[in-house]
């Protein structure tokens, strides 16, 4: 069994009288595929918001790559190897493509070596997500769809030890949905990644995720084998109403 | 281009220009150019916060302010320090305070840092109304010598010339800034704010660093101030008009690049220097409020956006 | 410190009229930022321009000032209603109101202050009433008239205004934009109109403080630069979008300015707003009671 690459403690975050999230225990392991699922509304996002720094957690701590994270701040969680994709992208709006990507590399990757040839490296990762001939557009350009690919390839610019992918497959095709899965795997099974999968679409988190956590109104409900989980009562209850 | 070409072109044009005002032999126009030359150092220092960064600073006039008055007070307590040494520390002072105003308040949303910048402003003000060393309210007389020691040409001549040394700093940095992962960092910040911080740009450090560049050079611009206009009041150091115009000037040029508050310095502030003698300074400053809410509701990019081509900003 | 008791009661009192003066020319802004989130720092301009219609009615016509500002109020109304449109069109549905919404504003403070420097110069207006420079004594304490009528005119405003806001179906609609535009389109009400009748009625606020501003004191055309500061330190102590916060806020701020310009001199009375805003923003942005 690998080591702990996250260890998320008790975490808990409210706005106002609103229980966003609420005693969160997870363990996700290094090289690991975990997938997280849940209804809508459910605190997923808030979840990564919390692991991520963009938003700080009330309650409960997070210890990423035996660092110990309250209180860093987003930034610095992303150099020390943690990167996600927004649920809605964030594209910058005024930059191309390619100078989007170009961020991670300058202010993350670059800081622990330098990186040859930045410009051909922007192009071949925007070619992984097949937006390579979009390099020198900008974001306005884009369908909602090669927005979300974007959001996916700028996470992945920064070389993270753990990748949070949050949604990055609403709206695709069949073919695009499995192109995505295979570019996840690759990265996962090739280059060691540690992936959080969030998603809605079943067949994808099924065949991907080695194990899943369930999220139901802020709190875990489930945590273990994917085959066992979705036939759990309560997880189907929390799908379908009881 | 690569940047020491560019900014040996700048000296050429700066050398070019002097050689030409120097040739029209009419002291109007020295007088004259200065304010030109102020405003595209006020502008580009303006635009490496607002138009880069995306924070809007009302507050110019604190910072130009701070420079003259600065300025004052080392002309009181040591008269023979050389000017540009002076410019160098109301620069320096204008930057630290920057700084300090910045570490207070860029922790909040955008808007709320355009309406601090205003208050410190009128704190600033205050602070010096009250300050008698510096004269307060009643001001300060700032002798002006005749000629200098430097090539016998007249004092006059001598400012326009450091205030056009200046904007060639000023524009140059400008422009390395702009290409540079630094230029990046800050567009960043001004496009999406949450999304550079979880990109991996460290936000508040970059913020704090335009703010304290914009406040030097805006400080810098104001630091030769009291000789030029031999006296100074808080009135008319902190007049209205210096931030009206300091926005204006790269709103109107385009806030994208360093040419935009260039340009806008240029056009406007030649424009108000004949509508002062021509109609009225009341008048002229109008004028440069009807053409920002002109541009501003009309041609968002500026004047730069006419002529650059749809697309990308490279 | 010997603190005489009744300079201090005087300043006390004092103070307190004034906030509550304060709360009125704020109120506009409660609505224009604190609910439809516009930084419209040009509002003081719109008050001055308030002070000076009151003042041509006053000298012209010999009208009472406060009649004069009630009257021009439906002209103000249809100015805000105007402004927002074009804000609206140029800015808010572009998705761009930073920096250019706020330059907007910005120039529009500039311009009207430079037209009324150019239509009326820069000399001191004042009005004239029969209740200005009479007081009531209570005791030691005096309550000169001119601080108690805007007082009480003020407190009307906001009382007036809050129950326009609670039992109306429009007020509760302006209420509602702020926090849910979407809602408001599913129960038939589109959010841009509310939005421009709650600016139009956030500049004939405006048209009143003018009134009563120029009652207090005399008026020339940058006197509004002062009024930035303490009006959005009292938007921002008070809680965005509470009246009754904006209203605590105001008279605390008043009191502070009384007592600072009574002990200290009045040159220090705007650094006081401005300081305090600079520390509220610094310490805390979401207000003394406010939400974020």
């Amino acid at each position: 069994m690998s080591e702990a690459l996250l260890t998320v403690s008790g975490l808990g975050k409210r706005f106002g009288g609103f229980i966003a999230l609420a005693d969160i225990e997870l363990e996700v392991a290094k090289g690991e595929r975990l997938g997280l699922i849940g209804p809508n509304g459910s605190g997923k996002s808030t979840l990564v918001n919390c692991l991520c720094g963009t938003l700080r957690n009330d309650s409960g701590s997070v210890r990423f790559n035996g660092r110990v994270l309250d209180g860093m701040k987003a930034h610095e969680r992303t150099r020390l190897g943690m990167a996600r994709s927004f649920q809605l992208p964030r594209p910058f709006g005024t930059m191309t493509l390619a100078e989007n990507l170009r961020i991670p590399l300058l202010y993350v990757v670059q800081l622990r070596g330098a990186v040859p040839n930045i410009d051909k490296r922007c192009v071949e990762l925007l070619d992984l997500v097949g937006l390579a001939d979009k390099a020198h557009q900008l974001p306005t350009d884009l369908t909602q769809i090669e927005m979300r690919k974007l959001e996916l390839a700028r996470a992945m610019a920064a070389e993270p030890n753990l990748l949070i992918a949050d949604e990055s497959m609403a709206g695709l095709s069949h073919q695009e949905v499995d192109d995505i899965l295979a570019l996840l795997m690759r990265l996962n099974e090739q280059q060691g990644v540690t992936i959080i999968m969030i998603e809605h679409i079943m067949r994808a988190v099924m065949h991907f995720s080695q194990r899943l956590v369930v999220l139901v109104a802020g709190r875990k409900i489930a945590d273990g084998n994917p085959a066992d989980i979705v036939r759990q009562e309560d997880v189907v209850a929390a799908y379908l109403g009881s | 281009m690569r940047n020491p070409v560019f900014i040996l072109w700048l000296c050429v044009a700066a050398a070019l220009t002097f050689g030409t005002a120097k040739l029209i032999d009419n002291p109007y126009v020295f007088f004259a150019g200065y304010v030109v030359l102020q405003y595209i150092v006020l502008s580009t220092g303006w635009n490496i916060l607002g138009g880069y960064t995306g924070y809007v600073n009302f507050g110019t006039a604190a910072f130009f302010a701070m420079g003259a008055y600065s300025t004052v007070v080392l002309h009181k307590t040591v008269p023979d320090l050389p000017l540009p040494v002076m410019i160098a520390v109301g620069g320096v002072i204008s930057g630290v305070i920057g700084l300090g105003t910045g570490y207070l308040t860029l922790r909040l949303r955008g808007t709320f840092f355009g309406i601090a910048t205003l208050a410190m402003s009128v704190v600033v003000q205050t602070l010096i109304t009250n300050w008698s060393f510096v004269g307060g309210s009643r001001g300060a007389y700032v002798v002006r010598p005749d000629t200098t020691e430097y090539f016998g040409i007249d004092y006059i001549e001598y400012l326009f010339l450091l205030m056009l040394a200046l904007s060639v700093i000023a524009v140059g940095v400008a422009r390395a800034i702009e290409k540079s992962r630094l230029g990046y960092g800050f567009a960043t910040i001004r496009d999406d704010e949450l999304a550079a911080e979880a990109t991996g740009v460290p936000t508040l450090k970059l913020k704090l660093l335009a703010t304290a560049l914009s406040g030097g050079f805006m400080g810098m611009a104001g630091a030769p101030l009291p000789y030029y206009v031999t006296y100074l009041d808080p009135a008319s150091g902190f007049s209205l008009s210096y931030a009206v115009n300091t926005i204006a000037m790269p709103l109107i040029g385009g806030t994208s690049s360093w040419l935009g508050p260039v340009i806008g310095a240029v056009l406007l502030g030649t424009l108000q220097q004949v509508a002062t003698v021509t109609i009225s300074s009341a008048l002229s400053l109008l004028i440069v409020g009807l053409m920002l809410v002109g541009f501003v509701i009309l041609a968002p990019k500026g004047i730069i956006g006419w002529f650059a081509p749809k697309g990308p900003r490279k | 410190m010997d603190l005489p008791l009744d300079l201090l009661g005087n300043a006390l009192v004092s103070g307190l009229l004034l906030g509550g003066f304060y709360a009125a020319v704020t109120v506009g802004v409660s609505i224009s930022f604190g609910m439809l989130d516009i930084v419209n720092i040009a509002h003081p301009a719109f008050i001055i321009l308030g002070s000076y219609i009151a003042y041509i009615c006053n000298s012209t016509f010999g009208m009472d000032p406060i009649l004069a500002s009630i009257l021009a109020t439906p002209a103000f109304y249809l100015l805000g209603m105007a402004i927002y449109h074009v804000y609206d069109v140029s800015f808010e549905r572009r998705g761009d109101s930073g920096l250019r919404g706020l330059a907007f504003f910005f120039g529009i403070l500039f311009i009207t202050e430079v037209s009324l420097v150019l239509t009326f110069g820069v000399d001191y207006r004042l009005v004239e009433a029969t209740y200005i420079g009479q007081s009531l004594h209570i005791g030691p304490i005096d309550l000169p008239f001119r601080l108690l009528v805007p007082f009480l005119i003020s407190l009307a405003l906001m009382g007036g205004l809050h129950l326009y806001m609670s039992r109306t179906f429009i007020g509760r609609a302006i209420q509602a934009v702020a926090q849910d535009p979407l809602a408001l389109r599913l129960m038939a009400a589109d959010p841009s109109k509310i939005k421009r009748i709650a600016f139009g009625m956030s500049i004939a606020t405006a048209s009143i403080g003018g009134a009563i501003l120029i009652i207090i004191q005399p008026v020339e055309p940058s006197i509004g630069r002062d009024y930035i500061g303490r009006i959005f330190a009292i938007c921002v102590m008070g809680g965005l979008g509470s009246f009754g916060g904006a209203l605590i806020a105001a008279m605390a701020l008043g009191i502070m300015e009384s007592f600072t310009s009574t002990f200290f001199g009045p040159s220090w009375s705007p650094a006081v707003s401005f300081g305090f805003l600079l520390l509220t923003l610094a310490f805390r942005p979401s207000g003394l009671f406010g939400r974020a």
